[in-house]
């Protein structure tokens, strides 16, 4: 174990040249090496879509499930096995699209997960659609009169329902997303780092130019002020903030069990017999 | 020598806990009964009952005749009077309505008034289930033992109890005692009384099932609860999900790091499921799921039941990859075959499926006792030096199973599964020649799936020449049926599957070669099992008799369509 970046960094990416997702998969392999995690001890769950191929090109566990699924099998993951550390990468469609519904209701679980969202505002891996972040305006070959509905706002969604964690980076700010995602790994409870990323090939709105232009870092004083938080998730436009926006953790999914106290579940022993006693109760 | 007693009233008036509490104590004092329940799927209000036969030995089914009726409200009486036998008896409270002038069988039991007087209307069924046991000829110590243990800590509730139960016994003394002829009580022993979901429940986690992820779905959300309820002294996780999709992807995770883990729906839940179930054919990731089924499509009758989604069953998920099909038929049966469900799962790393139905998960019956040693925890891990280093989860091995290793179980070694095709090692490929092997070392494990499964059950004459065939929860009801036909004088036996796919051909191609007549009973409208064998064997498996009106069988309906033909 060297905890070296290089160390974590496997396979042949698929990948377009200049694609943010070098960046953050360079920022997750020097955060993973700073934290100095061993690679069986980690499990990077994602979805489908060009950021959830992350699993094949970083040396962990890994579970590249279903599109918009990758939260549950993280949940369930944890469940079994709590001393596993668990990150789950996906795009902006995989996670606030199609997943909808588990972002939503695991933000109110709070698992111990770290959720880092590739978002590029829109879906490359379908060649250029609009996604649940495009801007409106943004014209595309099926939006083809341009975005005419609001973004989703994960941010504001996050801290509304509850999120003890709140953060976001940007591809191009390399050094901040990977002290943000060792923070996030870091944290007890569920934790949203939306990492915003030039799509080089079908977004040419929000190019990384766009992107340079806006982002700048806030002073942020209390990380445990909630409404200022949310102030700074309502930002965008000529100035995008980064950073954590907010860090305050609260009981986890894994805290509220009592069956998880102890050894992880996956490798307790048990003999069925132990358990014949059960049945007394219908006599 | 067999009472039938059918409780009847509106949603809510507690006809469950009357007969949990009379079968249960029944069951202690010997007897053997099977108790089914038939309700509305609404929380107040409308029609609901349950029926208690009792009978010599353990009986398989209820029957359409009533010879105690408890009419909770008059609506019970009238959708009931023509079931009850003439020498039946109706408990039923004169406060509420009257029974009409022509009618001699009446007990009227002031169940609201002697509830109150001992203590709360709400023990009006505590007065009910005291009038019952003195028709039956019992005392009551043993329901006086069951109110003390079920309100054990709360106190004075068992005395009122205790109180409403003498009070409704002695109401019902002064009309009729002891006037109804019991079987004799089983004298071998302890039984235990038990619904289908408690016993899968209990399977469960008795085969070191640790997770367990739903959404409540009627009738399989009985298994959800008996879990639940044992989560805070047992290592078992349950979570509701935000929906089924989010259940079975959940139970994906937790049985790729390493635990046995199960969902339970019925069938527009394992709708949102199929995709997942294709991942886990294709993640080769453990995993057993019940399905409770209940008439569709869509909503169709929730809290009723059917057979109707064992083609959707087999065919679930897109793209090929091999499965198993199990599914509940006897209470006695079903408690080793979800523990076999779970070793096949973990054997052949492929999704397992166990068919439930309303009718299977809601009936109590009285059991002996299960034999826990019978259960199995294989979990085949491969351990230091059974696999190659670097791990590869996908290895090809002869019979298509791979060594697998969880994550963290190994210094270094990491495991990797994918929804896209892949490579041994777990990686994304396009190539054809991968491909064709990945896909051949899937299927493979279906040559060793074929193995594993159960003959049908061969049940009745050993020289038939009428042969019942049925699959499920129709076990009991097709026994039955093949004992009142002998007892015609029918050569008759029945020919039943608990193991469905891949389709154990042997016994019924030899059985079907030999009979004259041949019957394939579904509760279903479109002939499923039959149209299965005929797929699979090319051989038909004569008349069908289907129901689908989202009523369980009763056994005189199966006899009289084959009198009719013989």
């Amino acid at each position: 174990m060297t905890c070296k970046a290089e160390y974590y960094i496997v396979g042949e990416t698929a990948w377009c040249p200049g694609c943010g997702n070098f960046a953050i998969r360079e920022a997750l392999a020097e955060a993973l090496a700073e934290l100095c995690l061993e690679p069986h001890g980690v499990l990077l769950v994602s979805g489908i879509g060009q950021a959830a191929k992350i699993p094949h090109y970083i040396k962990a566990n890994g579970f590249n499930g279903l599109h918009g699924r990758a939260l549950p099998p993280a949940v369930g993951a944890r469940a079994a096995n709590h001393n596993l550390k668990v990150i789950v990468e996906s795009g902006d469609g995989d996670s606030y699209g199609e997943g909808g519904n588990h972002f939503i209701h695991n933000i109110r679980r709070n698992p111990d997960i770290a959720h880092f969202v590739h978002n590029n505002q829109v879906y490359g891996l379908t060649k250029g659609q609009a996604s649940p972040t495009s801007d409106p305006g943004m014209v595309t070959g099926v939006q083809v009169d341009g975005v005419t509905v609001p973004p989703l706002n994960p941010l504001s969604l996050a801290l509304v329902m509850g999120a003890g964690f709140v953060a976001r980076c940007f591809s191009g700010e390399k050094e901040h997303l990977k002290e943000t995602m060792e923070e996030a790994i870091n944290f007890s409870g569920y934790a949203l780092v939306d990492i915003l990323q030039p799509c080089v090939s079908f977004n040419k709105v929000n190019t990384r130019g766009w992107y340079k232009k806006r982002v700048y870092f806030p002073e942020i004083k209390d990380l445990r002020d909630w409404s200022a938080a949310m102030d700074l998730s309502r930002q965008w436009g000529d100035q995008i903030p980064l950073g954590i926006f907010y860090n305050n953790p609260h009981r986890t999914f894994e805290e509220s069990r009592s069956a998880l106290e102890g050894e992880p579940l996956s490798f307790r022993p048990f003999d069925p017999e132990e358990v014949s006693d059960l049945q007394e109760e219908f006599l | 020598m067999e009472v039938n007693i059918l409780i009847g009233g509106a949603a809510g008036q507690g006809m469950e806990t009357i007969m949990n509490l009379l079968g249960k104590a029944l069951v202690r004092e010997g007897l053997g009964l099977i108790s089914a329940k038939d309700y509305m799927s609404r929380v107040r209000g409308g029609h609901n009952f349950s029926k208690l036969r009792i009978a010599p030995g353990s009986p398989w089914s209820t029957v359409e005749s009533v010879d105690i009726l408890v009419a909770l409200n008059e609506e019970t009486y009238h959708l009931h009077r023509d079931n009850l036998t003439p020498s039946g008896r109706v408990i039923y409270d004169p406060q509420q309505f009257s029974l009409p002038d022509n009618e001699n069988r009446g007990v009227p039991v002031e169940l609201q008034k002697l509830a109150e007087e001992a203590g709360g209307k709400v023990m009006a069924n505590t007065v009910a289930v005291g009038a019952l046991l003195v028709l039956m000829g019992f005392k009551t110590p043993t329901v006086e033992e069951l109110l003390k243990d079920t309100f054990a800590g709360k106190e004075g509730i068992a005395e009122k109890n205790i109180t409403a139960l003498k009070a409704g016994y002695d109401a019902a003394a002064r009309f009729c005692s002891a006037c109804f002829d019991l079987p004799p009580k089983n004298e071998d022993g302890k039984k235990l009384f038990i619904d289908g979901n408690q016993v899968l429940g209990m399977a469960a986690l008795a085969s070191g099932c640790r997770f367990l992820s739903a959404y409540p779905m009627t009738p399989s959300t009985g298994i959800m609860n008996y879990l639940a309820g044992k989560s805070l002294d047992y290592p078992v996780v349950v979570e509701q999900a935000e929906d089924e999709i989010a259940a079975v992807n959940m139970a994906l995770g937790a049985s790729y790091t390493g635990v046995r883990a199960m969902t339970c729906t019925s069938g527009g839940g394992f709708s949102l499921m199929v995709e997942g179930i294709s991942l886990a054919g294709m993640t080769e990731t453990p995993i057993v799921v019940v399905v409770a089924m209940r008439p569709g499509p869509a909503t169709g009758l929730p809290t009723r039941t059917e057979q109707g989604d064992l083609e959707f069953i087999l065919h679930s998920g897109h793209g090929e990859f091999p499965r198993a099909v199990l599914s509940a038929t006897s209470h006695e049966d079903a408690f080793y075959r979800l523990n076999k469900a779970f070793e096949l799962a973990d054997r052949y790393q492929t999704p397992i499926f166990f068919l439930s139905d309303q009718n299977f998960a809601d009936t109590h019956r009285s059991v002996e006792p299960y034999d826990f040693s019978r259960l199995g925890y294989n979990r085949h891990l491969a351990e230091e030096g059974g696999f190659d280093k670097p791990y590869r989860r996908y290895q090809f091995t002869d019979n298509g199973i791979s060594p697998r290793v969880l994550p963290g179980q190994f210094e270094n070694e990491v495991v990797l599964v994918d929804s896209d095709e892949h490579d041994e090692n777990g990686n994304i490929i396009e190539d054809a020649t991968t491909r064709r092997s990945m896909a051949e070392k899937r299927m493979r494990k279906l040559d060793g799936l074929t193995e594993e499964m159960d003959e049908p059950d061969l049940y009745g004459d050993p020289h038939p020449e009428v042969l019942l065939i049925g699959w499920g929860s129709t076990y009991g009801v097709i026994r039955e049926a093949v004992d009142a036909l002998a007892a015609l004088g029918a050569k008759t036996a029945m020919l039943h599957f608990s193991d469905l796919w891949p389709l154990p051909q042997k016994r019924l191609r030899s059985l079907l070669a030999k009979v004259e007549k041949s019957y394939c009973i579904e509760n279903n409208a479109g002939g499923q099992l039959s149209a299965l064998i005929r797929r699979e064997t090319g051989l038909s498996t004569g008349e069908s008799i289907l129901k689908y009106d989202g009523r369980p069988f009763l056994p005189h309906e199966i006899v009289e369509e084959v009198q009719d033909d013989l």
